[in-house]
Order: structure tokens, then sequence, then C-alpha cells
């Protein structure tokens, strides 16, 4: 099936993708933290013409020995995000290792709300255990437990995103009722390790359901829009995007690329002088001119319908990413921006889901279009 | 009202400080008028938060609930209901607005501090040092019916776990010594080594072992907030919070006992008596003469509690369906069923026994009510009407005689409840000296005048 142009997204968590970048950063170290470096990241993703940004997160430290140890939590940058933009999507990672479900269907159905229609969630898992200790929870140990708590989740999240129909507030002034209790629905989940009744306490989000985003693996491909799927060569990332069963596959791509006063090689020999920056098995790695990228991204234009770009160092790739390398994608329409006003989903071309709760009862409430004359 | 002699006033130079208490999940929230704007849409949460800004108010407040009000067998239909998680709006209204503090109202019930504690300081960070957090402790079982933990926990045991959630979390907004992120990306590490502290507390609610993330903000810590009227509640107040969100603001002599009370019990815990603020929640009504404002509260009144509503209400009190009932008639003829408060409807229990049928009957009888107005005129007392003349006067005497600090006005419409009070009530605020004309500090913390965290 031909796919449409790439949808471009950016992982914006830290410094970079390197562990040192933080030594390359065109800011003191402390700004990391502030809302001046976060908006100033999310507007050169936003004006570059990404579709979306990602934000890593953990309850754990972010770094190695000598990198970066703090971090702002995932979803509060990404509401941030929000507010300072006006097409970006924004998607956190979120993992339910530990989280209350009913937490996370609330903050991820009010960041849609914030966003109009912009929010996305990086399904995530902890395996450390480090992070129950955290948490004050009891580890969940072992794939089986990890992958059955991140699909209850999932499972437990999107229900209550449909709890509320998109119609449940009517305001009826006739007969005093803001709402309408046949359109809210309990969604009594009952997994193997806990249950939840719902309905949600938040209105159903604007596009329905977040964009759900997940590597292959972590939950049922049929419960997600995206799949961020990798492999080490872009025959190896064809064949997984061939593979995937999710509506769509986003490649992940690390990108170290050359800046007008040094090399790309030469700005990670640089760092590499504090920390390597290993290759992994699920990304594949470009590094060179910018005009090499857009190669490799016009290569896999029709074979993925977008990627996500972890860049070497932010402050450095991102300027090269947005003057070079998506300009030239545009023009060439292998890759497209987002347009004002739509949401996240509709971006992805993906349509707008029913409330798995509605009826064909509640369908008459959809315009019937032979009717109207 | 007479001028009082400043001789006479214990606190002649004190300031009013006010917040807005963005209306959740209840009657007093009046949905059906024309002007009633979207209670989820972001731009009704920016419209008041950036009214409030522009009235100089301390305060932007969220509150909270974790599980839809039901009534008769479902979700309660009548009252607005459904809003957003508190921190993630509050964090997008961090980007959106300068001044203001923000605070969020969450559960310590249903969160865990680690997690919990680095949301909060999260905000704190993106917003300046703006963030406040309203302590709640709901403990039914029905709201623990969404949650992995389940459960609940008894009156007494739930503010034993907020008191230990609180340590937990300030032990994570200190763990980050002064000065320990690198001035700059020469230095050997990112953080000084050993300057993170790590986490360990073991006690009776909390196993938590965890490295925090964060620095402090420019404030310290967020502020503490504390909205619980029992004893237990106003004792875990006076050791523990910045604010005190009381619902003691109506009447001067109650507003004034509770702030004697609230002093009492700090002096027991061993803190300065000016170390915390009592802010009641308020709803005020404002007329260009004494007698619009009274009829603009009748209105007010009426469109709140609609004879749906109204019978809504009696159905509780008496444990009865009377949903059929005629709201314009008299009172019910049958005796109460007296019924186990079962938590389905919200925190705040209703006074729910005989006498109180018993009264609302004599009064009812006595004043010629019907149901609905008995349900008007004995409900809780709501705040504040009159002139902005008049209430600027009234107010600076509360404030000046230590009854209070200041309000968290609840407006009863959203997104324009807010824009009489800070167009006309502030200036007649700021005449008379008892409110700030401009921001002065830029942390919720110094908007309050409280002192730094040590
Ligand atoms: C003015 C006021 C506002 C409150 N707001 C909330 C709220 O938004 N969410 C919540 O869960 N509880 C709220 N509460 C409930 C209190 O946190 C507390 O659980 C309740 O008052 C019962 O505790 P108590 O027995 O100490 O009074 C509020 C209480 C008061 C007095």
């Amino acid at each position: 099936m031909p796919r449409p142009a790439l949808r471009l997204a950016v992982e914006i968590d830290g410094d970079g993708a390197h562990p040192a970048a933080w030594r390359r950063a065109a800011h003191s170290p402390g700004e990391l933290l502030t809302p001046r470096r976060l908006a100033r990241v999310a507007a050169v993703a936003e004006n570059a013409g990404f579709t979306l940004v990602t934000l890593d997160d953990s309850i754990l430290p972010p770094g190695s020995d000598a990198g970066p140890a703090g971090r702002i939590g995932a979803v509060e940058r990404a509401a941030f995000v929000a507010a300072s933009t006006s097409v970006l999507g924004v998607a956190p990672v979120l993992a339910t290792t530990y989280a209350e479900p009913f937490h996370v269907s609330s903050q991820l159905a009010s960041l849609d709300h914030v966003s109009a229609g912009r929010a996305g969630w990086v399904v995530g898992v902890e395996t450390d255990p480090a992070a129950a200790r955290a948490w004050g929870r009891p580890p969940v140990g072992g794939p089986d437990a990890t992958a059955r708590e991140a699909r209850d989740g999932l499972r437990v999240v999107r229900d209550l995103w449909d709890s509320w129909e998109d119609d449940a507030v009517i305001r009826s002034v006739a007969t005093s009722r803001y709402l309408d209790r046949s359109r809210l629905h309990p969604i009594d989940f009952t997994g193997e390790t806990y249950s939840v009744k719902g309905p949600s306490i938040v209105p159903r989000p604007p596009q329905g359901r977040p964009v759900v985003l997940a590597r292959p693996g972590i939950v049922p491909a049929g419960l997600t829009d995206v799949s961020l799927i990798g492999g080490g060569s872009v025959a190896d990332v064809v064949a997984a995007a061939d593979d995937s069963t999710s509506p769509r596959a986003f490649a992940e791509i690390e990108v170290a690329l050359d800046t007008p006063r040094e090399t790309a090689r030469e700005r990670i020999t640089d760092l590499e002088r504090y920390a390597p920056w290993s290759a992994r098995p699920d990304r594949l790695r470009y590094t060179g001119p910018a005009t090499g990228l857009v190669s490799l991204l016009t290569e896999l234009d029709g074979r993925v319908d977008g990627v996500r770009l972890h860049p070497l160092v932010l402050d450095e790739d991102l300027a090269v990413l947005s003057r070079l390398v998506l300009p030239e994608l545009f023009v060439r329409r292998t890759a497209a921006r987002p347009l004002p006003g739509t949401t996240l989903r509709a971006s992805l071309g993906l349509p707008r889901p029913l409330s798995r709760f509605t009826t064909t009862d509640g369908a008459a409430t959809t315009p019937v279009r032979e009717e109207i004359r | 009202m007479t001028r009082t002699d400043p001789a006479d006033v214990p606190r002649p130079d004190a300031l009013l400080h006010l917040g807005v208490f963005f209306q959740g999940v209840n009657h007093w929230t009046i949905w059906s008028d024309p002007s009633s704007g979207s209670q989820i849409d972001p731009a009704s949460f920016l419209r008041v938060a950036r009214t409030a800004e522009r009235g100089l108010f301390d305060a932007f407040f969220l509150g909270d609930g974790l599980r839809l009000r039901e009534s008769e067998g479902g979700v309660h239909e009548l009252d607005v209901a459904g809003r957003p998680d508190s921190i993630t709006q509050l964090s997008a209204l961090a980007a959106a607005t300068e001044r203001i503090g923000l605070v969020s109202t969450s559960n310590t019930t249903f969160n865990e501090p680690g997690d919990l504690a680095r949301r909060l300081a999260g905000l704190d960070l993106l917003s300046g040092g703006r963030a406040g957090w309203n302590v709640v402790t709901t403990h039914n079982a029905w709201t623990g019916e969404n949650f992995r933990r389940g459960g609940f926990l008894d009156h007494a045991d739930r503010y034993r776990r907020a008191e230990e959630f609180l340590s937990v979390a300030r032990a994570v907004w200190d763990g980050w010594a002064e000065g320990v992120v690198a001035g700059s990306v020469d230095a050997r590490s990112w953080a000084v080594p050993g300057g993170v502290g790590r986490v360990r507390s073991k006690g009776a609610h909390f196993d938590v072992d965890l490295v925090p993330t964060l620095p402090r903000s420019a404030q310290g810590h967020p502020v503490i907030f504390q909205a619980g009227d029992s004893g237990e509640g106003r004792d875990f107040a006076a050791r523990q919070a910045d604010v005190v969100f009381s619902a003691h603001g109506t009447d001067f002599d109650d507003a004034l006992a509770f702030a004697e009370d609230i002093r009492r019990r700090l002096r027991a815990a061993g803190r300065a008596e000016d170390a915390l603020r009592i802010l009641p929640g308020t709803e005020i009504v404002i007329g260009a003469t004494e007698k619009e404002a009274e009829e603009k509260e009748r209105w007010v009144r009426l469109e709140q509690v609609t004879p749906a509503v109204a019978l809504g209400i009696a159905s509780r009190l008496w444990g009865l369906d009377l949903s059929g009932r005629d709201a314009d008639g008299p009172l019910p003829t049958e005796d109460p069923v007296v019924a186990a408060y079962d938590g389905k409807f919200g925190t705040r229990q209703l006074g729910e026994t005989r006498e109180t049928v018993a009264e609302w009957r004599a009064k009812a009888e006595a004043n010629g009510w019907s149901l609905r107005e008995t349900v008007i005129e004995l409900g809780p007392q709501r705040g504040h009407v009159g002139t902005p003349a008049g209430l600027a006067e009234k107010f600076a005497r509360f404030v000046r005689h230590g009854a209070l600090d200041g309000f968290n006005v609840s407006p009863y419409l959203v997104p324009d409840g807010l824009d009489d009070i800070v167009e006309l009530l502030v200036p007649e605020l700021q005449e008379r000296g008892v409110y700030r004309t401009a921001y002065t500090g830029t942390t919720l913390r110094e908007h309050l005048g409280l002192a730094p965290v040590g």
C-alpha cells in the first residue's frame, strides 16, 4: 500500500541522544531544568515543521554517572510545551508498571484537552527494580509480569478515554441535567492484579483517544496507533515496517550531523572523550552531512509512515535539521508539516475513533446527511 | 459601617490576599446561563487565570475528585462534572501566565509520594516557583475502586498517611544541595558527586528508596494548602500547612473564632502565629447598589438551586428518592431514613440527620418556605453580597481584625465570573490600602508573605 509523505518526530528529552550531550549544549548545565530552555527547544521543533516531539521519562534519574541528574516529569513538560506551541504534537513517555492507570488516563486525556487534540503517549515500561523502590511498590519482576502491567494499563487507559461518550455533556436546561448519565460508562476492568471501576473524571479527549506509540512487543499491536520500529540497517527497518500490524510505523533514527564548524564525526569524537555512544540494535544511525540524511529519509519515504529522530546534541543538530534537512524534505514533498488547526491524529492520517461504548443508538446523534435538505 | 479607629485594630497594615477556585463539580457553578462557557476547554482556564492575574491575585486553584459523584443509582447528572487533571492543566497555565500562583489539589491516599512530589516539583520549576499543593485525604472505599491499591483508610489514619506522605515529599524536595549542578560544561560531572542525597523512608505507610531528580525551585518548596475542617484536619494544618483553605469566611465572628482556634493550634505546634494564612472559600456577588446586589444574589441562588437540584439535595437528606415531588411545594411529610454516609457524593459530608430535617421543618413552617426556598435559605452560607465599596470596607475589617488573610473566591460563572471582582472590587480594596497595587514578588510564597523555606 503506498504511504503518504513522511511525518517527522523528534525526541527532545535532556540535551540529546549522547550521554555526554550536555557538554556541547549551548546553555549552562542548570539551564536544562528551566521553562525557558524547554520553550526554546519546543519553538525550534515547531518552527522546523516536526509533527511531534516525544519526551522520555522515568521516576529514576536520567543519566549515567557524570551526566544530567535531573529531569522534569514528561507530562508536565508536555503540557507546558503544548501551551507554548500551536501545531506541534506532544507525546510523553509514561509507564503503567507502577503508576496508577487511572491517573495516567486522566493525565493524558487532560494533555489532549490542553493541547486541543495534539497529545500522544509513548508507552513505557519500568524494568529496573530501583523504580519499584522509588515508587514504594512491590517489584514487578520478569518479562511476563512487565508485559501484563503494560497491557492491562493500556486497556484501562483506553477504556477510560472511551468512558465518556463524545456527547455526554448535554446541558439540558429544560430537564436541569448537565450530563446524560446513559452516555457515561463504568469500565469495570478486572485484570489479574487489580480492578478499575470508572468512568473517567475527565471528559472524552478531543481526539477521542490520544495517539498511542510503542516499540514493538511492549503491548499488543492492535492497541497502538504507531509502532516505533527499528533495526540496524535500512533493509531491517523496511522489513520491520512490513511486519508491523499497527496502523502506522515510524523508524527510529539517531542522527549526528555536520555543522558549519565541525563534522559530525569530530563532534562524536569530542563527546567520546567522556562516554561512548553505543549503537543500539533497534535504531538506525546516520552520521554525516545534511544532504545524506535527506537521501536516507527519501529512501525511507513510502516504506515507513514517519521517523523519530534522536539528535546527538539538541542545540546543534536541531539547528541543522531545521535549516537544511526539513526544508529540503518539504520542498521535495518527501515529508509534510502538520497543518494548523489539525489534531495529531489527523496529521498522522488516523481516523478519530468512536467510543467503544457508543452504540448504534448513540450513532443516531451523528448527522444523517440524506435527511438534510 | 463605622470606621474603626486604627488604634483598636490589631493588624492595621494587613493586606487581603485573593485566590480563585476554578469551580469543579457542584451545583454552585451555574452552567445553564447563556454566558456560561466550557468547563474543559483550555480557553476557559486561561481566561480565568489571566483575569485573576490582572487582578493581582495570589493564586489560581484547582480542586480534585477521583470518582464522579453518584446519586440515585448512577452518575449524578444535575451538576457540572468532568475536569482536567490539575497538575497537567496547571503546567499548561505555567506557560501562559507570569506571576499568579498555581495550586493543585492532590490526594495523599491515592497517590505515592515519590511520584507526586516529583510532579509538583516539576510544576514548581516550570512556573518559576509558583506551585502550591492543597493536600487532601479522601478516604472512602468507593473512590478506592478506581485504584490498584483499592480500599480506604479510616478518618484518623488518612491524616497519618498524609503526614508521612508530606515528610517524604519534603525530603524529595530537599534532596539536591544548593549549587549541586555544575556551573559550566567543562566541569568534571553534571552534578557535584554526593550533592544529591538519597531519600530512604520506611514508616507505617511508605517504604521508599529513591534519588530525587529535581532541584529546589525559586520558592524552595511548593506552598502547602490544607482544606480539612475536623480537629485532626486543623491540627494537621497547624503542624504542616502554609495556608488553610477554610470554610469559615462568611460570618465575622465565626471567621474570627476559626482563626483564633488555628492560632491556638499553631502555638501548640510550636509555630509562629503568622506562619500560616487563612483563606476561606467564598462566593462574591457584586451589584452597583445594595438592592441590585441582593436581586442578583436571588437570581444566583435560583439558578444554582433549580427545582431538580433542590429535590436532589432533599433526597440525600431524607435518604429517599424525592425526584418526582414538587420543589415549590411544602417539605416532604415522610420521616427521613437515616442512611450511613456512603462517600458517593464528594468528600464533604452532608449533615444527614433527623435533627436537620426537624430544623428544616420548623423553619419552613415559621417562614412559609417551599422546599426549594428552604434548601436555599438553610444551605451552607455561600459568601458575600454587596457593592464594591461596601464589600471592600467589610473585607478590610475582616483582615485587619485577624479573622482571615483573604479569600479563595469561587466564581459562580465560568469563565467571566471573576471580571467584576477584578474590575470593581479590587480598585476599592486598593483605595483602602488593603490590597497590593502591583506584584512585589515572583513566587507564590512571596505573594503570600510567607517566610522562606528553611
Ligand atoms: C473548603 C474545602 C475545600 C475542599 N476541596 C477538596 C477537593 O477539591 N478535593 C477533595 O478531595 N477534598 C476536598 N476537601 C475535603 C478535605 O480535604 C477533607 O477530606 C474533608 O474536609 C474531610 O476532612 P475533615 O474530616 O478533616 O474535614 C475540601 C474541604 C474544604 C473544607
